[in-house]
């Protein structure tokens, strides 16, 4: 296996860029990952606490303003709120450009990949506008820092943070028998939405080996996993249905509902071989290609299981299989990669991009996004974005795409390179002469651009 | 579009320069189309907010409702337009009124999926477009469902159009999806140079291919009047940014979806905002009936006399609102709602449903209208009749655990 550094960082990383030069060997990756997070340091975005305290600060204010209605002091309330709450959101659009910046001017390119990963893999939202900018805050802290280490921390870390409890109706969760149940007669109950997600989704796979029973079983287990948003997580055991749940087999608790069982069925489930295989099959699948390699699922599955899920060996597995580095481009970027690489690819000027307030944010980049099929944030459902490239390259998607990549450039890089130079800059050696002509044959500096952009060869990875 | 001008796109097919990448789309051959499973059309609208279906159609002969909305049926305001003795029309759905007139305008009254309590829009919409008894049951969407069912689909047969997520129409058959203002605008020097950089990877190729004819066609319907008279404008076009369209642009829909339903396309479904009036509901729900309206009455005139005779309209909401006004001239978010129902196809000049009452023991929960039907048997039943679709794939695939009951004729 010859290791090509250009390939690492269009296929594992963020793409080529001008300024930085790329990894020189799998080591290296390797490295870099298991050092210091520089982007998040270099560009911070806002933890879990400092946008609860926001989410807090917007439900004071609403109530207060719904208190006030009907009396004199109503329209300050109201106006108060309103000030607020529109603060509350933007915040989001100058987090998006700090995660943008991460993409641009990194040398870890594959920590940034491996963020986005993770957190599509543990989708959660925000279901109102409360809640919606802790999105970031539950990347920040829960996802990011735990993507190097074992698969059950990060499996633990999604599912007791505030924002996966509210998407997934867990901190409402209540079992039948629980004391704050019996104490109101019975209203409330249980929802097994999380659950049933946690089997499905994040750990053994539609396909793996459980059943309705287990989903039951261990939603009455998760009762108690809940939030305030004073403190963040709490385990409230009023909410616990008392006994032992079993799941898989395993019986887990006992009379007193309590945490530690909760936590011991996650590691257990975490290092289950069905949960190896799933997880081998959705990197294999989102790293090389939508029919990838089985034997390279194989390989990724077994480094899995030997290391009881330490994330950092399964990379090395993944990058050390040959049909990691097969020669051929296959997976479509998802439209935000794709517009991070275009960026980088453009050599954007970080301090001038860090000057963008909220709206130049909103119209340069998160409206285009939306146009191309990302509505950023909101996925449909808890399965996240599609993996198939069939799933973005809709005429809709692609001419979004190529509109984008016509209008944007030149918004962002003032005077545009010249387009022959700029298609070696961000495909390398994969500038073929198709693209070459294309990039010299264009009628005006910025067509030419927005052709390069949208050749297939830049949209693929 | 004068005969005699010569349209950009006319010129670009002319001169050769669309010429090979066209021919290459498989939807721009003719031979190729499959026959359409059916002949009858489909369009669901999702009114996505939760339309107050109380303030929508009025039942101003329930002795209770009066004095359930003081601030919404104040003297001051403009009455509705009488239906039936019982119910009346909201003030701006006016422009309807002839085709209720010509029984091609019908309501279902006190319906509402099995969605009850939480009262999320949200969550609501998810199992409106699931179509399931419980969330989380189903990730694809009923109208796909359908699609599945049938054989001779292609990507055409249905289309969600617009920028919304359509999860309606999610699923494992083929569906289309095109918004009027992803027009691609490119200089016809740079069509070319696209088209031969994407011809050798044939998901890019006939994404463009696809994408420049709906362009094409969306030139045809005017949305780009006096962007295709030179190239400078086209150039200039084709440098802005991206954007989604604004003010009439529920119309934009509307007219696309008339334009693919005149050819094979046979179910379309987009989505209208804005239906979410806690306050100020006399302007609010004005404003998005009016659009409602628009986007009804822009189909019958876009697909024309004989399409329209075999096209059914069937509009739906997450849930109805709070039978109550709210203190601050709006509802909340409630239970039991409203379809609007229009279309040759449809048996209109009626409200169907069975009227709970408004009276405080027949409310859900004291403050909802009770729901005494289900949307699914409405949309099913419909669908039974444009489709053929049998009633157990309706019932067990379409719509799992669905019960249809007697058919309430929804179709001439």
């Amino acid at each position: 296996m010859i290791f090509d550094p250009e390939l690492a960082e269009i296929r594992f990383g963020c793409g080529l860029s001008p300024g930085v030069a790329p990894v020189a060997s799998r080591d290296e990756m390797l490295m870099r990952l298991r050092g210091h997070d520089d982007a998040a340091e270099q560009f911070p975005i806002a933890e879990t606490e400092e946008i609860l305290i926001s989410v807090r600060r917007f439900a004071e204010l609403r109530k207060l303003n719904r208190s006030k209605r009907g009396t004199p002091e109503a329209k300050q309330a109201q106006k108060a709120f309103r000030r607020f709450r529109r603060a509350h959101l933007k915040q989001r659009d100058l987090h998006f450009r700090q995660l943008l910046l991460r993409h641009i001017t990194t040398q870890d390119g594959f920590r940034e990949r491996l963020a986005l990963f993770w957190a599509d893999h543990f989708t959660a939202k925000g279901k109102n506008r409360a809640m919606k900018p802790l999105a970031y805050g539950y990347v920040e802290s829960a996802i990011r820092p735990n993507v190097t280490g074992r698969f059950e921390d990060l499996l633990i870390a999604a599912l007791s943070h505030p924002l996966m409890l509210h998407y997934l109706d867990q901190f409402r969760s209540r079992g039948e028998n629980s004391a704050l149940n019996k104490r109101q007669g019975g209203r409330g109950g249980l929802n097994e939405n999380l659950a049933r997600e946690v089997l499905e989704l994040h750990t053994l796979g539609v396909d793996g080996p459980y059943g309705q029973q287990d989903v039951r079983q261990l939603a009455e287990l998760f009762t108690g996993l809940s939030y305030r948003i004073e403190s963040g997580f709490l385990f409230d055991k009023r909410m616990g249905e008392p006994g032992s749940e079993t799941i898989l087999g395993q019986s887990y608790g006992g009379a007193e509902p309590e945490l530690a069982p909760v936590l011991q069925a996650l590691r257990d489930l975490a290092r289950h071989p069905a949960t190896a295989d799933h997880i081998a099959r959705k990197l294999a699948v989102h790293f090389t290609k939508d029919q990838s390699d089985p034997d390279l699922v194989a390989h990724l599955a077994a480094a899995y299981r030997a290391s009881e899920g330490d994330l950092m060996q399964v990379y090395a597995a993944l990058l050390d299989h040959p049909s990691a580095w097969d020669d051929v481009l296959a997976n479509v970027k998802p439209p935000f990669d794709y517009m991070a690489s275009a960026c980088r690819g453009l050599g954007v000027n970080p301090e001038q991009l860090a000057g963008w307030g909220a709206k130049p944010i909103r119209r340069n980049f998160i409206a285009p996004l939306r146009l191309m099929g990302q509505d950023w944030q909101s996925p449909v459902g808890p399965d996240g974005w599609e993996e198939a490239d069939s799933a973005w390259i809709t005429p809709q998607g692609l001419s979004a795409r190529l509109r984008w990549a016509m209008a944007a450039p030149r918004r962002m890089v003032k005077p545009l390179p010249d387009p022959v130079t700029f298609a070696s800059q961000c495909l390398g050696a994969r500038a073929n002469q198709r693209v070459q002509f294309v990039a010299s044959a264009a009628e005006t500096r910025a067509e030419a651009i927005g052709l390069v952009l949208s050749a297939p060869a830049f949209q693929r990875r | 579009m004068a005969p005699s001008v010569l349209s950009r796109r006319k010129f670009l097919t002319r001169s050769g320069l669309l010429g090979c990448s066209l021919a290459a789309s498989p939807l721009m051959t003719p031979v190729s189309l499959a026959a359409a499973p059916w002949d009858q059309r489909l369009v669901v609208i999702i009114l996505r907010g939760g339309m107050d279906g109380l303030d929508a159609v009025r039942p101003y002969g329930d002795a209770n409702f009066a004095a359930l909305r003081p601030g919404l049926l104040a003297p001051s305001q403009p009455s509705g337009h009488d239906l039936d003795g019982f119910f009346a029309m909201h003030p701006d759905l006016g422009e309807l009124m002839p085709l209720w007139h010509q029984g091609e305008l019908g309501f279902v009254q006190a319906v509402s999926t099995p969605y009850r309590d939480r009262r999320s829009h949200f969550d609501g919409q998810d199992l409106l477009e699931a179509g399931t008894m419980g969330l989380g049951q189903r990730r694809d969407g009923w109208l796909n469902r359908l699609l599945q069912l049938q054989s001779g689909v292609v990507a055409r047969t249905a289309f969600a159009i617009g920028h919304g997520d359509m999860q309606v129409l999610h699923g494992a058959a083929p569906v289309s999806d095109w918004s009027p203002d992803a027009d691609l605008a490119l200089s016809p020097q740079a069509e070319q140079l696209a088209g031969l950089m994407m011809q050798e990877d044939p998901l890019f190729a006939s994404a463009l291919s696809e994408a420049l004819a709906l362009s094409r066609s969306s030139v045809e319907l005017g949305s780009m009047a006096g962007g295709d008279e030179g190239t400078q404008d086209m150039a200039e076009a084709m440098m802005e940014m991206p954007r989604a369209a604004k003010g009439k642009a529920h119309l934009k829909l509307a007219e696309f979806a008339a334009s693919q339903l005149r050819g094979e396309t046979r179910i379309a479904s987009f989505s209208l905002n804005g239906w979410d009036t806690h306050s100020y509901q006399k302007r609010g729900l004005g404003a998005a009936l009016k659009r409602l309206s628009d986007c009804i009455l822009a189909l019958k005139q876009g697909v024309g006399p004989s399409v329209w005779d075999r096209t059914a309209v069937v509009a739906m909401t997450e849930f109805g609102r709070t039978v109550r006004e709210n203190g601050t001239g709006g509802t909340d978010h409630g239970t039991g709602g409203t379809m609007v129902l229009a279309g040759g196809a449809i048996q209109g000049g009626k409200v169907y449903g069975r009227w709970p009452g408004l009276g405080e023991a027949a409310l859900y929960n004291r403050r909802d209208l009770m729901p005494t039907g289900d949307v699914r048997e409405v949309a099913a039943w419909i669908m039974r009749g444009l489709t053929g679709t049998g009633q157990s794939d309706l019932e067990n695939q379409v719509f799992p655990g669905l019960q249809m009951g007697q058919d309430p004729g929804f179709l001439r």
